[in-house]
Formats: structure tokens, sequence, C-alpha cells
């Protein structure tokens, strides 16, 4: 059964001449079928946590572990962490010009799937995904995220996970900017992915609007650069209810991410 | 009237390479000396000169200041022309000669001053070519000075590859009349050694509704120096100049197009890419469009983008839309030059996409549409295999 093991993990990032914590000892096991959701206050490091697992350049790992299915994913390179099995829905996609969907696509799911997928079947696997997430056909021929809308870009980051089965998705603030009904065909498409059985999920969210769509195992608070909380679902309505006030102001990581906690 | 400057750095590019966007000036007084086929009109050239501020002049292996002189080791030339064609060898004063243009700068007028023999390749009126005509120009390692023609008579129709490889220090003049009614492609391929120098004027004479495309391919050489020029000798009359070049590391790779919209109602359309990597290469980029007052009904547009693929190349892109009359469907220019930027490359590698293969996905999604405009399919193949090339030397 597939595992990611995060021990201890500290991450640094270069701003302003200056050397920053923004990871200060996350630890988290995801398992295969189960789904996390990471909440916490704007500033509090959570895209960094799903960046730092991805292998954003920007990141400066300084110390911790991450070990998926006991392998060192730190080690890896970042194409070779998704062949691995890692996917980030990203929050901000990247346009990338020239490129059509179609041909990203396919060389994606070449390279996660060690070879190039048959042409007919493969034809059919888009296609059905496609109409799954309500994407026009027309939406194959578009370059990768050049001109989409907000909820497009969200739609077309959950294509790539129905199509790339990865072991660990995570999926970073996914919800945001959507609408409701986009944020429904969003969730109905994680969902599908979710009832494999195959993937284990880490939910990075602010809101806890997407979870009445998605339904988390555990959830964890994260404020100050680590997890401060963890506990069921009904931490998420806790969060609901109070804010992340307590958290941010109270808490044990008072004014440690004050510039950014006040946004 | 719309005058466009589109994005001349677009958001979020931290591009090495540099833009230099010229405020309007007269493209006519901005050359040091009027148009002229002899070479005595020009003085030698120090490069404070507008048209020689980018060209590292020392490179043109004498080319601009006399001291190059033929020495008959310099390029051979075949031409291949399918049935109907005629493809002749004439000497200096053949009348069909200088028809289409006449040299704007000192190499360019050396080149016509110095040439021994002219290739005109004539395309008979209505006849339609179905096979391109090929003139490979293979350069022998010497200096040569060359002038070639192609006609075609009205209501013709041809594609005309000129294939420039091989090394040599290679000044030449190409006219392209193109007759009433005619449709002309030209792909004209600098695929040099590394060593090559290449200067010289292309000059296209557009008929009454005939319609002319020139793609400007350039890869290889030292340096490269072309001027693509288009006037229209009638109405309606249509042009469409394209360009790709991939400039490497210690490159000069210069492309100066001048439209002169001297005629009512013709278009213009002008798409120039170009890729960049490697320390010190160079990539200049002058497009001039002038629209006089008596051209009313003109419909033009030029654009020029750069992909930065690494630290230490420089681009100069400089566009010049000149209007001296309001009557007109519409004008407009862009140039943008971009860095193949660090988030592109992680969101292809965090789907998997190992490093090569991303940049190879980007490059070649940049020219695609270009490429797609060659229409000769071993050109468009060598093309991007060269690009392939490049791009796994760079990984290299």
């Amino acid at each position: 059964m597939a595992t990611l093991e995060i021990r201890d993990l500290h991450v640094t990032v270069e701003a302003d001449n200056a050397t920053k914590e923004i990871l200060k000892g996350v630890d988290l096991t995801v398992k295969q079928g189960e789904t996390h959701a990471i909440m916490g206050p704007n500033g509090s490091g959570k895209s960094t946590l799903a960046y730092s697992l991805a292998g954003h350049p920007k990141y400066t790992i300084t110390s911790g572990t991450v070990l998926l299915d006991g392998e060192d994913v730190l080690a890896m390179s970042v194409d070779e962490r998704a062949r691995a099995g890692l996917f980030l829905a990203m929050q901000y996609p990247v346009e990338v010009p020239g490129v059509s969907v179609s041909n990203f696509l396919r060389t994606s799911a070449t390279a996660v799937r060690g070879e190039a997928p048959k042409l007919r079947t493969w034809v059919k696997e888009v296609k059905g995904a496609m109409e799954r997430l309500h994407m026009d056909a027309s939406f194959a021929e578009r370059n990768v995220n050049e001109g989409f809308s907000g909820g497009e870009k969200k739609r077309h980051e959950i294509l790539q996970l129905e199509l790339l089965k990865p072991k660990v998705a995570i999926l970073d603030e996914t919800d945001s900017g959507l609408d409701v009904d986009a944020l429904r065909i969003v969730s109905e498409g994680v969902n599908r992915v979710r009832e494999s059985g195959e993937v284990g999920t880490l939910l990075i969210t602010h809101y806890t609007r997407i979870l009445r769509y998605i339904k988390p195992d555990h959830v964890h608070v994260f404020a100050g650069g680590r997890i401060v909380e963890s506990g069921g679902p009904e931490l998420a309505d806790k969060l609901e209810n109070e804010g992340y006030e307590a958290y941010v102001k109270g808490g044990p990581v008072s004014g440690a991410n004050s510039k950014e906690g006040a946004a | 009237m719309a005058e466009a400057q589109k994005n001349p750095v677009p958001v979020g590019s931290t591009t090495a390479g540099q833009i230099a966007v010229a405020a309007e000036s007269t493209v006519a007084t901005r050359m040091s000396a009027p148009p002229s086929f002899d070479v005595a009109d020009f003085p030698v050239p120090h490069g404070r000169e507008e048209e020689w501020r980018f060209t590292p002049l020392e490179r043109l292996r004498g080319l601009h200041d006399g001291t190059a002189v033929a020495n008959g080791t310099g390029v051979k030339i075949t031409v291949e022309a399918p049935e109907g064609v005629l493809v002749e060898t004439v000497g200096r004063d053949d009348a069909r000669l200088g028809k289409a243009g006449v040299p704007v700068d000192r190499v360019a007028a050396q080149a016509y001053s110095a040439f021994e023999t002219a290739s005109v390749v004539t395309v008979p009126k209505e006849t339609v070519l179905t096979e391109p005509v090929r003139i490979a120009v293979h350069g022998e390692g010497g200096v040569a000075f060359g002038h070639q023609v192609i006609e075609l008579g009205a209501f013709a129709e041809a594609v005309v590859v000129l294939d420039h490889t091989g090394d040599a220090v290679f000044a030449a003049n190409v006219d392209f009349v193109v007759g009433d009614g005619a449709k002309l492609t030209v792909v004209s391929v600098q695929d040099w050694d590394e060593k090559a120098v290449h200067a010289g004027q292309h000059n296209a004479r557009i008929g009454r509704d005939a319609h002319f495309k020139s793609v400007v391919v350039t890869f290889g050489g030292d340096l490269v120096r072309l001027y693509p020029r288009v006037e229209y000798a009638a109405t309606g009359g249509e042009a469409e100049l394209y360009g790709l070049y991939f400039t490497d590391q210690g490159q000069h790779q210069e492309h100066r197009l001048f439209v002169d919209h001297n005629t009512p109602h013709c278009k213009s359309n002008v798409a120039y890419k170009g890729a960049l990597q490697g320390d010190d290469a160079h990539a200049v980029w002058i497009g001039d469009v002038l629209i006089e007052a008596k051209a009313e009904g003109t419909d033009t547009y030029e654009m020029n983008r750069n992909l930065v693929l690494t630290d230490g190349a420089r681009v100069d892109s400089v566009p010049n839309l000149e209007i001296e009359t309001g009557e007109i469907v519409g004008a407009g220019h862009a140039s943008a030059t971009g860095r193949f930027d660090d988030e592109q490359l992680f969101y292809l590698m965090a789907r998997g996409i190992p490093e090569h293969e991303a940049r190879r996905l980007v490059v070649r999604g940049f020219f695609a549409e270009l490429v797609q405009q060659i229409g000769v399919q071993d050109i468009e193949e060598r093309l991007i295999a060269r690009i392939e090339e490049e791009l796994e030397a760079s990984v290299a």
C-alpha cells in the first residue's frame, strides 16, 4: 500500500536577500485511500508544503525526510517525483504557449506510464475524462492554460489527475476562485479518483466549503509552518464556526507569520 | 489606424535579452547613404551608423570595406528546376538584373559591384509548378559575390528553395519579380557551417494582385545579416514575410525587414520568431514598415517574438512603423522577448516530463506556426531535426 511519510520537514525560501524559514517541522503520513485536509490561514506555509513536496526549485529543504513507499522523494528531480506517483494540482497552473493540451497530456501520460498509451484507447480515455469534467472537445486543441478561465484551469488540473492516476495527489487550493458549479464539477472529479481507493489525497484549502463535496478522513490545522492540531472531520466544523483566530493570535505560533497572517 | 506596441517586456519575464524600441524616425533618412548599385556611393561603415550599430563589423571578414575579394573558391551554385522553368547563367550586363530593388548598404552594393555571373530563373506566364525550384548555394571555403533573379510571369505559381550550406564569406542580392496575379513562395535556408559569413539583400517587387511569401530560416553561420525587402508594382499585391532563427552561442543573426507600401490597397504580414541560447548569441530584428501617403487602403501587421533559453544571449528587436496616411485598413506591430521560464519548466516536469523533453515541447510549440508556413516537407523535417540538434547540444 502506497504511503507518503513526511518527517520533521524544514523548508526555507530566499526573499529580499534574506533566508526565511517557512516550514518548521512538518510531520504527516498519508496512506493510499485516505484523504487529509490541510487547513490554515494565509501565509501559514500550506502552499510551501505542496510545492516543496513536488520539488519546486524556489524552496530549500534544510532538514527532514519525505518518503514515498520508502523511497527518498527529496533525492528525486521534479519529473522523477511525478513518475514515482506524486501529483500536484496547482493553485496557479502555468501557461505554456505553443503546446496543445492534447500533446501535453499525451507526453505526460507517456512519461508517467513509461510507454506511450495506445492511440485508440487513449483518445477514448481522454474524451471520456473530459466529458465527465464538462469540458468541450475543442479544449484539447488549445494551448496549455493559455487564455483559460480560472475554472477551466482547475478542471484541466483534475483532468490530469484522472489520467495520470498518481499514488498521492496534492491539491493546492483547487477550490480557490471557483463558483459553486465549477466547484461541484471539480470535486466530483476528485471523488472519482478517490473512489478507486488507490490514491492518497492531500487537500490543501483555506475554506471549509470544498469539504462539503470532498469528505476528508483527517483534518489538520496548519499554522506557523507546521501542523498544530489534527482531528477528524469535526475539526473542520470547528474551523467553520471559529475561524483561524485562535491559531494565529493565541496559539503557540503567535507572531511567527504576522506579516502574511494579517492578509 | 491602430499602432500597438504589445508587451515589450512580457510580464513575469526575467529575460537576459535586451529590447530596444526605436523612436519613430524616417526610414529613408536613417540610412547613411541613399540606395545605389555602386559600392563607391557608400562610405566604409565605422559601426555607429543606424544600419550598422548592431553588427560586429570585424566579423564581416572584409565584406564592408573592400578587403574581401572573390577568389574563385567561394560558392558552388546548383539549380534544380522542374520542366518548363528556364535557368540561365548570365553576365553583368543582362537587362533583367537589379529590377526588384537597389542595394541599400555598402555590403549589398559591394555584392552588386563585384559579382561576375548571375543566375536567372524564369517561370513563364501561367506556368504552375508542382515541384519546387531548388537553388543550392554551397560554400567552398572562399569569398564570393552573387546575384540571383527569380522571375514569375503573370499567373505563374512557384515555390523556390534557396539553400545555403557549407563555409564561405558570401554577399549576394536576390531579386524576386512577381508578375501580375502570380504566386511565389521563397524559402531561404541559412544552414551554414559555423564559420560562414553571409550578408545580402532580398528584393521583392510584387505585381498587381500577386502574392509573395518569403520564409527565411537562419540557423548556421558565424554572422548572417539579411535584408528582406518588399515593394509593390501595382495595387492588390500581398506579401507574407516569415522568419525563424535559432541563434546559438557566439552567433550573430540579423534580419532587417523593410516593407514599402508605395501603392494603394496592398497587404503585408510579417512574423519572425527566434530562439536563442548560449553566451553571446545575438539576434537582431529590425522591422521597418512605411505606408506612403499614396498607399490608401493598406493593411499591414508585423510581429517579432524571441524566446531566450539561457543566460548570456542578447536580442535587439526594433519594430518601426511609419504612417503617412490615415486612410488605411489597419496597421500594427508587436515585439516581445521572453525567457523560457522556470515556472513553465516546473509545470511540465511536475507532470513527469523530463527536462530536455520539456524544452523540446516548448521550442517546437513556439516555432510550430511558422514551420507550417514552409510547405516543403523535406525542408520542414530538416528544420525540426536541426531544432532538436540545437536543443540536444544545449542539454549536453
